[in-house]
């Protein structure tokens, strides 16, 4: 690489040379910041001042840009360029539109904005340019797993896309249960009638398209690598075991009808005229198109009743809590098949919500054209009764407890995800039950030793360090936790659709398996080139540690939220840079500071802190150092600028990927060089979390509670270091609670430890 | 912006929502190039004008950060604001779109200083809080808007205001000479990502919306929370605004009816269900909230959020076609009227404000878009039957919650990129 060249750039606009003195600010860059061209501009975002600056890249040899102007949220696409490091020190919303434009206040703001300066061309001297991944994988192979209409519809699509897939099934015929079923839900206008399946053709294409290979009567027995370079062994059939090479994986491990048979008060098990959904499936299919049978002695079904989520919605133990979405559709569906059949088939819908979203509704108008019954209704027991079956329900319109008689009971119940172990809930489980254990031993009680090996049968069987299957957001679903982002992946490279993600339909399968095959075909690219998936999408640098200081400690593979380091047989950690999401939570694990980016690291960020100029005990100027995560909180402050909402101008902020990132020397140091007050900033954790590097800021909080201790050790009070969770619309209470730590200062005075 | 360069490999995407942001993105982020067209001044949508979303009552705007940053950061995607697809013609893999482009005059020297806007003095109606309130002529949409530049509203040029506008920007952005141009773009495939507008309110007449001040709809009562809002936050109600604590909402405005939409829209049970914790976030139990349904379609795991609002005592709901709706002449309360079918009840209630959990409907009638193009009884995109490489992306294909709705932008981006794919193998 070319020695180090570093420009720095001043803007006068935005009332930015108004406000503040630039040719002092330039000096700075030159003197402390050690800039060798810098150049001031009255209005640097304009072509003239970008092109001063690509002159100067293409002519001076500068490689690293220093922008001295507005926040690094504007005018992003007109300060990029190529092949070279760019920091950005933010003197509009970090300074001129933060502080108020009073006389008296002149000095400290052009401290503050002095202090940006330093800050922005000491983070630029410790920054490299990103050489990408040197461990890239250019496999672009996609694994199918699961032959269902999710699996079937992600092979083709991908294969249409012109990626090579490999399907694996676990059963011996693809299909899945759509295969079971006698006909779908209409999936297009004028959604009046059941329809075909589809699914004999999405067979023929998987068996004809020369670039899906199946495995069937197959499972995953090993899955390591990462995007680009994964490698799976597959079991089969005959007890071999096949290696293959894959890029990309998508889970489609659909889901398992819910055991009826925990129903018993619903009749389930004790006739056998009651039967699930599936089980109406097949007694539609055995009577081709005739009269529908009943089990019990083959008479011809004159009435049918549906339960409507049975053993759903329910807070009763064993049953399941959601709704499974598809089942008021397929219970008029099958409604239909009687009616359809035979007009006079008195058929009865018991729901207490019906739910047709969408065009749903119009099947469901068809459906009450045709003469099905529907009644609002809560069903206590179904028993035999003479002839035939008696359903004893409460009827919420009447509000009064009535009885209908059926040939046949159908119970709409609902689907239980195939999504394999929950590593983590186990953990959390053992944790706790280690604790009661130990709670029992010291209560002199014997206990049962706990397992560490993880319970269940996995599907993908990962060699992850942080569990075999993707974690399990809700009632073992998989879906991903983001509402923008429904296919944000815990697990970089797999993603997962159908059943296994949400509860869902046919048609939402199909679209959500299309989506699936593009994320896919997406982290495949991506890790030929070294980027980072979302949410650092693009990001070429990557993880990397100096091994002689290691100690093996750990924390870095434990608290990586994507679980991408693995450890080698000494306990060292193996950064696999493809399934690395860039967030830096290693980096602030790691107690010896050994982890680091190559645009983003302790120093980048240690010598920002560092290069505030540190005002003496007496001067009555503190400084208040604010580390702000850059999804939420450094936005949140931005716009409180825009919107003129003013801070103290004591403070010095530095962005952070996330909170997570933060490590506690950079807190530590900064107190000891004299920082009067820290307060981090970073997203809403716990259950409705919003760290987009899902664990950053949990950890965060964890390790600044700790933080009081090196407080103590200081002599410093422990209100001089505050962590807060702050969303991206705190735009009046981001200031605030800078001013409040202000005011805190004022109240206990500035820190002693300025030298 | 007028120099965009497309190829019949490259993606055009209709709508710059966050369906329209998605399916762009995840097509650029695969290596495709993208030409992403948006009508108004700025990207983010009907998204960007939510306070919450539910379940998780995490803000929207957080999402939209980080789509906005991996759109800077991405150079195969250009952006066109103010910009409307005027006409498609051509085959799959080879079309011609022309774009018709308003003037914004203010040009890429903008730095968003906010000067013009000070020297402005004439305010206009804002769309972006649904009319509720007005700003100046010369305006940012938002705090987040995206491009990050000023617009010159239209009705003041020719004005001394849009002079003045000129004369406060040091940075010769304001450029009042700009004329509508339209341009003609060569593409492999078409995302349609137009989204929806909430049903005309006025057309359920048993409501009054036209004619009583405290019926709004959802949509409204959503700028209300928002601390920038028309009301700076407040939950007021418009006749005199009166703290708003007794409120109704009633579903299926619009929805699930044959003289107004057919379909069901899919959202307003949850937006509802959402917009209780609102009322109890500013009143706590001086809040009383009604919600009036047929069926609550609180589909999957959102059913955890219906059984939390269920055990609100502060939250009744109840099982009722509202008929129509009164006004209480001196206080202004409106009075609704129906009977409750749980039991058989008449009811008359007076509540402080009416929500009405407006439906939704597409944006742009699918039908108009091309010849080729598919549109089910209610103006969706219908995919199925649909022969062009015109993909429905978000509300455009179906009335959809945004978790959906980005899901469905996903795929409509891989059936775009297959297209892009054919073309390219077709030509090496």
């Amino acid at each position: 690489m070319a020695d180090m060249k570093v420009g720095a750039y001043i803007c006068k606009g935005c009332g930015i040379g108004e406000r503040l003195d630039t040719a002092q600010l330039a000096m700075i860059a030159q003197k402390e910041g050690k800039a060798q061209v810098v150049r001031e501009h009255e209005f640097l975002c304009n072509a003239s001042g970008v092109e001063m600056i690509k002159n100067d890249i293409a002519n001076e040899g500068v490689n690293h840009v220093v922008i001295a102007a507005c926040s690094r949220r504007a005018k992003a696409e007109t300060f990029n360029f190529e092949n070279v490091a760019i920091s950005r020190a933010n003197l509009r919303e970090g300074v001129i539109w933060a502080t108020p434009a009073d006389a008296d206040k002149k000095e400290l703001v052009q401290e503050m904005a002095a202090d940006y300066v330093r800050m922005g061309c000491a983070e630029s001297v410790k920054m490299q340019i990103p050489r990408t991944n040197p461990n890239l994988g250019h496999n672009k192979r996609i694994l199918v797993v699961g032959g269902g209409i999710s699996g079937m519809t992600a092979a083709i699509e991908s294969a249409k896309t012109g990626y090579d897939v490999l399907l694996v099934e676990k059963t011996g015929s693809l299909g899945g249960w759509a295969a079971k079923l006698h006909k779908r839900v209409p999936y297009r206008e004028p959604y009046a009638e059941p329809a075909d399946t589809g699914i004999a053709d999405l067979i023929k294409q998987i068996e004809s398209d020369k670039h899906i290979k199946v495995f069937l009567n197959s499972t995953l027995s090993k899955t390591s690598g990462s995007p680009g370079q994964f490698s799976v062994d597959i079991s089969t059939e005959s007890g071999g075991t096949a290696t293959e090479n894959i890029g990309g994986i998508i889970m489609a491990s659909g889901f398992t009808p819910y055991d009826m048979n925990k129903l018993p008060y619903l009749g389930a098990g004790k006739s056998k005229d009651v039967v699930d959904q599936l089980g109406l499936e097949a007694l539609a299919k055995a009577a081709k198109g005739g009269a529908i049978k009943r089990p019990s002695d083959g008479k011809e079904v004159k009435s049918v009743v549906f339960i409507q989520c049975a053993g759903q919605r329910s807070d009763k133990e064993g049953e399941l809590p959601y709704c499974s979405g598809h089942c008021c559709n397929t219970s008029i569906k099958q409604a239909m098949y009687f009616k359809n059949q035979n007009p006079d088939i008195d058929t009865n819908v018991i729901y207490t919500d019906l739910r047709t979203p969408g065009n749903g509704e119009d099947f469901y108008r068809s459906a009450q054209k045709k003469g099905v019954t529907f009644t609002k209704g809560k069903v206590g027991e179904v028993a035999p009764g003479s002839g035939g079956l008696e359903v004893k329900f409460k009827d919420l319109i009447l509000n009064d407890d009535a009885v209908a008689k059926a040939d046949l009971v159908v119970l709409a119940t609902g689907q239980v995800a195939n999504s394999g172990i929950d590593m983590e809930a186990q953990l959390l489980a053992e944790a706790a039950e280690r604790d009661d254990a130990k709670k029992a031993k010291d209560a002199g009680e014997a206990v049962a030793e706990h397992q560490e090996k993880p319970k269940g049968v996995s599907i993908l069987n990962l060699t992850y360090r942080q569990g075999p299957d993707l974690p399990h957001l809700k009632y073992g679903f998989n879906d991903s936790h983001f509402i923008c982002f429904p296919y944000e992946t815990r697990r970089t490279g797999i993603y997962s659709c159908g059943p296994v993600r949400r509860p869902m339909d046919m048609a939402q399968a199909i679209e959500d398996a299309t989506g699936a095959a593009l994320k896919a075909i997406q982290a495949v690219e991506n890790a030929s080139l070294g980027r980072a998936a979302h949410p650092r999408s693009g990001d070429l640098s990557f993880p990397e540690f100096r091994r002689e200081g290691c100690t093996q400690c750990k924390r870095c593979t434990v608290e990586c939220p994507f679980g991408a380091i693995d450890e080698d047989e000494q306990r060292y950690p193996v950064f696999n840079e493809s399934r690395c999401r860039r967030c830096g939570t290693c980096m602030g694990a790691c107690p010896v500071r050994v982890i680091s980016f190559e645009n983003y690291s302790v120093d980048t960020v240690g010598y920002q802190i560092k290069a505030v100029d540190m005002p003496d005990q007496f001067s009555e100027k503190p400084r208040i150092l604010v580390l702000a995560c850059e999804n939420d909180a450094y936005p949140a402050l931005d716009m409180a600028a825009m919107n003129r909402f003013t801070y103290s101008a004591f403070t010095r902020i530095v962005p952070v990927r996330c909170l997570g990132s933060i490590n506690t020397i950079w807190v530590t140091d900064a107190l000891n060089s004299g920082y009067d007050g820290v307060v981090l900033m970073g997203c809403q954790k716990g259950e409705n979390y919003q760290c987009h590097f899902v664990k950053g800021s949990e950890i965060a909080h964890t390790r600044m509670s700790k933080i009081d201790d090196t407080l103590k050790q200081l002599a410093l009070e422990i209100e001089r270091v505050k962590t807060y969770e702050v969303a991206i619309t705190d735009i009046q209470r981001a200031p605030a609670l800078i001013n409040e730590m202000a005011e805190t200062i004022q109240k206990i005075g500035l820190s002693p430890l300025k030298f | 912006m007028t120099d965009v360069v497309a190829t019949n490999e490259t993606i055009l995407v209709v709508g710059g929502g966050i369906s329209g942001m998605t399916a762009a993105l995840e097509a650029a982020e695969c290596g495709k190039d993208v030409v992403l067209v948006e009508k108004s001044p700025s990207l983010g949508g009907r998204v960007s004008q939510l306070y919450k979303y539910f379940p998780k009552l995490c803000h929207p705007t957080c999402g939209l950060e980080i789509n906005l940053r991996r759109l800077k950061a991405n150079k195969r995607i250009r952006v066109l604001t103010l910009a409307e697809v005027s006409a498609i013609t051509g085959t799959p893999g080879d079309y011609t779109a022309s774009i018709k482009i308003s003037p914004r005059y203010v040009n890429e020297n903008c730095t968003a200083c906010g000067e013009c806007e000070k020297a402005v003095t004439a305010e206009i109606p804002n769309p972006f809080n649904y009319s509720m309130d007005k700003m100046k002529a010369a305006y940012l949409p938002f705090s987040m808007a995206y491009p990050q530049r000023y617009v010159i509203d239209p009705s003041i040029i020719g004005t001394p205001d849009a002079e003045k506008a000129k004369s406060a920007c040091k940075y010769d952005a304001v450029d009042l000479g700009m004329k509508e141009a339209t341009v003609k773009l060569k593409v492999g495939a078409v995302v349609w990502a137009t989204g929806w507008k909430p049903y005309d309110a006025n057309k359920i007449q048993p409501y009054g919306y036209d004619r009583y001040a405290n019926v709004i709809t959802s949509v409204e009562f959503e700028r209300m929370l928002d601390p920038f809002g028309p009301t700076g936050g407040k939950l007021v109600r418009p006749s005199d605004g009166k703290e708003a604590k007794n409120v109704a909402f009633i579903q299926c405005a619009g929805s699930r009816d044959r003289n107004h939409l057919k379909h069901c829209s899919r959202i307003c049970c949850m937006a509802s269900l959402k917009q209780t914790t609102y009322v109890r976030e500013k009143f706590g139990d001086d809040a009383n909230v009604s919600i009036y349904y047929i069926d609550i379609r609180a589909i999957d795991r959102l059913e955890d959020f219906y059984k939390k609002v269920q055990a609100d005592p502060k939250v009744k709901f109840i099982k009722s076609k509202v008929a129509n709706i009164t006004e209480d002449r001196a206080s202004g309360d409106p009075i609704l009227h129906g009977v409750d079918t749980e039991g058989y009840h008449r009811y008359d209630t007076k509540h402080d404000l009416v929500v009405l959990a407006i439906g939704m409907e597409p944006s742009v009638d699918a039908s108009k878009i091309m010849q080729g193009v598919a549109a089910d009884a209610s103006g969706f995109i219908d995919i199925n039957a649909t022969t062009e490489a015109v993909f429905g992306a978000g509300c455009a294909s179906n009335a959809l919650d945004v978790n959906r709705s980005v899901q469905n932008a996903t795929a409509a981006a891989l059936r775009a990129i297959q297209v892009i794919n054919r073309v390219s193998r077709a030509e090496a």
